[in-house]
């Protein structure tokens, strides 16, 4: 049988230790009527025959190394250098579980504390948890921070209608047993002077992104501007962000965030149709205590050697049980142990150089596009990476045309989430995508458009 | 044994990746909305290299040794999985790709969808939850939005035992609604008459691990989870300790409404040093609409079937981005394929054979506070006659020395100086016969010297580590970065 030891001998000889005559007998506490019930399931492969069937099945999928990709929306492709594969793969490392044990997981615990100080630094916050779910449920879990911040006595949330259409659905799955008010993002037209005009006492928390979901950028200035409206009501403020941007410009501890977040994806881990991904969560010292999920901290041991180990657990669900900060146990360490090596290996330099790439194609982009006739590129806020085109035919027709015909994901159609941008088209553009590509997505709008 | 941060050998200048110069014109950048400085490490590949691996050198792991941390079921990740979850035409596809250009992935996940709804008996499974308590909080929801709808809205309570996770608890606090606690009776199992006496109009369900997590069947699941019926509520199933029960029951014949699956545990995905997992959740037709998606369901138009995604239409809601930890699901697919039913139950039946093996060769020296067969895991309590001082943890801490992975202590809460041993299917005779005889032999240093275990680990890179400090406001660090 694969993947278990034992020889005939060796099972007999355990069932004599127990002192029962089959493993079956094993079984008795089962009730009868249930017991070992027919299963039917395929047969089984050998290693041989499911590589082959799988590797068959997986190139059934249109893959990104034979299409050109303009989709962003929520998850991006990003380079990866080559080192940042080859070392998550040691055994050592994928094959450990939660470092309960800091004598022999020295490992992983100083991976997570240096996951921890570079998202620190990225975002401009004072501590980091070792990761969430994806970016989503960061925003669901920021949601239930505030809330602890406000004693569970401030009932009302504020959404920016930009905010990632998914990280508002979930944070509204997350919440619906809570009681409370969300709004804010019943209208696109909310920007960030219509969102602080909301906030009142009630306020637990004001969520925002910065770029925010159709791509547009918000000065630290116009930031800073909201974050002291919200202080004013007593709340928080909270900014999801593409870490990438980071590189490149201001960080939300600069312009009065209390919690950033974000899709942690784009640092190293791959598209992977939609995961694993991580979330991850910063915030300011005095907000430590409702924060969920595992947090590591240095210390030193008995003969006063430094090392490191789970802190704070008085917070998570094995110890306070139905009063814990949140039910996070399992999270997303191996994605964040990618997202460490990917910045370690960027480094100061490589992190703006990839932001900066980013930004000159998708400024390219946009600049050749606003020139076809029919197509217009919208919003008169700076961009990064994406940008909204409305488009002369029907955006879903347009993106199966660039598909069948031209091998091109086009982009993300936004009238699925924004009624109001139902010719809207959200064009994505990373350091991945060659000049050659952009020129080739341009060309076939330049057709569908006639 | 310590190693420097990243920071720490951090060198300006310094950097293990080059990009290319711009095929494109340079744009403008938007002045006053430019950082001033990013506080990233510096630091060369071979650098890099070294500092991770010799920091995955300081780690106990599966591959390293044997890991039977109990109620995580550690066994061994077959490296298969990661070559298949790393195909191109996995990882080199976007979640929100036309469903046209992603057959393959969809039809991945549907067979997935059914392999599970075969094993557990539940009709309709949801990929999307990532974890095990991530499915607790999603099925928690479904049974309150059911039971919303069907128009009982007084009911707000959820039935935990005193033996359950620390996650059951908690993921129904997140759902809005109250938590009590029903004891145990003497032989481990839920007690009835607390039970009857906490079933009224108010509960919504009981949340149960089967087997618990002392490693036992229920005794009287049958009765259990009928008389949360008849009250009026549903049985939520912690599918944590699935491994022991695969081929030899499935979890909706017992009545079970929701059932989430660890496929980080029992279907053989590596647990990552603490993620990413999986935590699919299956229900009973009655409670399909509810699941969170989208989840693949398959179609037919004039060219023959199609696999498409759809939102059920009276879900809870998604409960993260996109479908699933699609990554972990290929893993599991591999295994479920490579194993069968046949070796699926071989799965189970080896789990329980080794549990009970370990349990007959320590059960004389280290008490065992329910004298049952168990199933894939058993509890002892870390108590050694004749060494009144020596804790449960010192016994965990003195096995590094021998070079395993201490069980999971101080859990459950209803043993005293718990022992939590799960060896899993995967450990041969050998390894469970080496540790047993370090068990013993740490039982008699505990009698004669009990300080050799006080002071343990000895062989470790590091000795004991001062867990107050960390976590102290004047002592806490929990950075290290300029800023920080």
């Amino acid at each position: 049988m694969p993947y278990i030891p034992h020889t005939d001998a060796d099972r007999a000889a355990m069932l004599a230790a127990i002192g029962v005559e089959r493993i079956e007998d094993l079984f008795h506490d089962v009730p009868e009527e249930v017991r070992f019930p027919e299963l039917s399931l395929p047969q089984p492969l050998s290693e041989l025959e499911i590589q082959q069937e799988l590797r068959l099945l997986s190139e059934t999928n249109s893959d990104l190394n034979h299409t050109a990709c303009f989709l962003g929306a929520g998850a991006y492709r990003h380079f990866i250098p080559s080192l940042v594969d080859q070392l998550l793969s040691r055994g050592e490392f994928y094959t450990a579980y939660t470092p309960y044990q800091p004598e022999i997981s020295q490992g992983t615990l100083q991976a997570i504390f240096e996951y921890q100080s570079m998202i620190c630094a990225l975002t401009g916050m004072e501590v980091a948890n070792a990761s969430h779910y994806d970016g989503a449920t960061a925003v669901a879990e920021a949601v239930i921070a505030a809330l602890n911040v406000g004693r569970h006595r401030r009932k009302k949330v504020i959404f920016s209608p930009t905010l990632h259409p998914q990280y508002r659905a979930v944070a509204r799955t997350y919440t619906q047993g809570m009681g409370l008010t969300l709004l804010g993002d019943e209208d696109l037209s909310h920007g960030p002077q219509e969102l602080a005009a909301l906030c009142d006492g009630d306020t637990a928390c004001l969520i925002v992104q910065n770029p925010d979901s159709l791509g547009q950028l918000y000065s630290p200035a116009e930031m800073q501007a909201l974050a002291d409206a919200v202080h004013g009501c007593g709340a928080l403020l909270v900014v999801a962000v593409d870490p990438i941007s980071l590189g490149l410009f201001a960080p939300p501890g600069d312009y009065g965030a209390d919690i950033v977040v974000g899709e942690g994806q784009p640092l190293g881990n791959p598209l992977s149709f939609g995961g694993p991904y991580l979330g991850f969560f910063a915030t300011r010292k005095e907000y430590v205590r409702s924060v969920a999920g595992r947090i590591v901290g240095e210390t030193v041991d008995t003969q006063g050697r430094r090392g490191f180990v789970l802190a704070l657990s008085t917070r998570e669900q094995h110890i306070r049980r139905e009063k814990a900060s949140s039910n996070i146990c399992t999270n997303q360490a191996l994605c964040a142990l990618a997202a460490s090596i990917y910045l370690a290996a960027l480094g100061r330099q490589g992190l703006r150089q990839v932001a900066e790439l980013c930004y000159h194609k998708a400024h390219y982009a946009a600049d050749r596009i606003a020139q076809l006739p029919g197509y217009e590129v919208v919003g008169r806020r700076p961009f990064f990476k994406e940008f909204v085109v409305r488009c002369p035919r029907p955006v879903e027709e347009t993106l199966h045309h660039l598909l069948d015909e031209w091998d091109i994901l086009g982009g993300y159609a936004l009238g699925r989430d924004y009624p109001e941008l139902a010719d809207g088209l959200l064009v994505c553009v990373t350091e991945m995508n060659s000049r050659e590509e952009i020129d080739a997505l341009v060309a076939a709008l330049a057709e569908v458009g006639g | 044994m310590t190693e420097p941060l990243l920071y720490e050998i951090s060198r300006p200048g310094r950097c293990s990746c080059r990009l290319p110069e711009p095929d494109v014109p340079r744009a403008e950048l938007p002045a006053g909305y430019l950082r001033e400085e990013l506080p990233l490490p510096e630091v060369s590949e071979v650098d890099l290299v070294r500092h991770y691996v010799r920091l995955s050198q300081l780690n106990h792991a599966v591959d390293t040794g044997f890991y039977p941390l109990g109620s995580c079921t550690m066994k061994y990740n077959p490296k298969v999985n990661e070559a298949m979850c790393r195909l191109p035409g996995f990882t080199q596809v976007h979640p929100l790709q036309p469903v046209d250009s992603v057959q393959g992935a969809l039809a991945l996940m549907y067979e997935l969808q059914g392999f599970l709804a075969e094993i557990s008996g539940f009709p309709a499974i949801s990929l999307q939850p990532a974890a095990g308590a991530h499915g607790e909080l999603t099925g928690v929801l479904i049974m309150r939005k059911a039971l919303y709808e069907r128009g009982e809205r007084q009911r707000d309570v959820i039935l935990v035992p005193d033996s359950a996770h620390g996650t059951n608890p908690a993921s129904t606090s997140m759902s809005g609604l109250k938590v009590v606690e029903i004891p145990s009776d003497a032989r481990g199992n839920v007690d009835l008459e607390a039970l009857q006496a906490h079933l009224n109009d108010r509960v919504v369900g009981l949340m149960l691990t089967n087997p618990n997590t002392l490693g036992l069947f229920d005794e009287h699941l049958l009765e259990v989870t009928r008389r949360v019926h008849e009250a009026g509520g549903l049985v939520y199933g912690d599918g944590a300790n699935l491994n022991a029960l695969l081929g030899i029951c499935k979890p909706a014949d017992l009545g079970f409404d929701v059932l989430h699956f660890n496929l980080h545990k029992t279907f053989s995905t590596p647990h990552g040093g603490g993620g990413p997992g999986s935590g699919p959740v299956g229900v009973t037709a009655e409670l399909a609409d509810f699941l969170p998606g989208p989840i693949v369901a398959e179609h037919y138009d004039e060219e023959g079937p199609f696999l498409d995604l759809y939102m059920p239409p009276r879900s809870i809601g998604p409960v993260k981005s996109f479908y699933g930890n699609f990554g972990v699901l290929v893993r599991a697919y591999t295994y479920i394929r490579m194993l069968g039913v046949e070796g699926l139950r071989r799965v189970a039946e080896n789990a329980v054979l080794n549990a009970n093996y370990l349990l007959s060769r320590i059960r004389d020296v280290y008490p065992l506070p329910y004298d049952r067969t168990c199933m894939h895991e058993f509890v002892v309590e870390g108590r050694i006659e004749g060494a009144p001082d020596v804790r449960a943890l010192d016994i965990s801490k003195r096995l590094m020395d021998y070079g395993f992975h201490p069980p999971t202590n101080y859990f459950p809460l209803i043993v005293h100086e718990a022992l939590m041993i799960e060896p899993t299917e995967t450990e041969s005779k050998e390894t469970l016969d080496a540790f047993a005889e370090a068990l013993l032999k740490i039982a008699e240093e505990a009698r004669e010297d009990p300080e050799l275990l006080h002071t343990a680990p000895h062989t470790t890179p590091l000795s004991r580590l001062d867990e107050v400090r960390a976590s102290h406001p004047k002592t806490m660090r929990l950075c290290y970065a300029p800023g920080c």
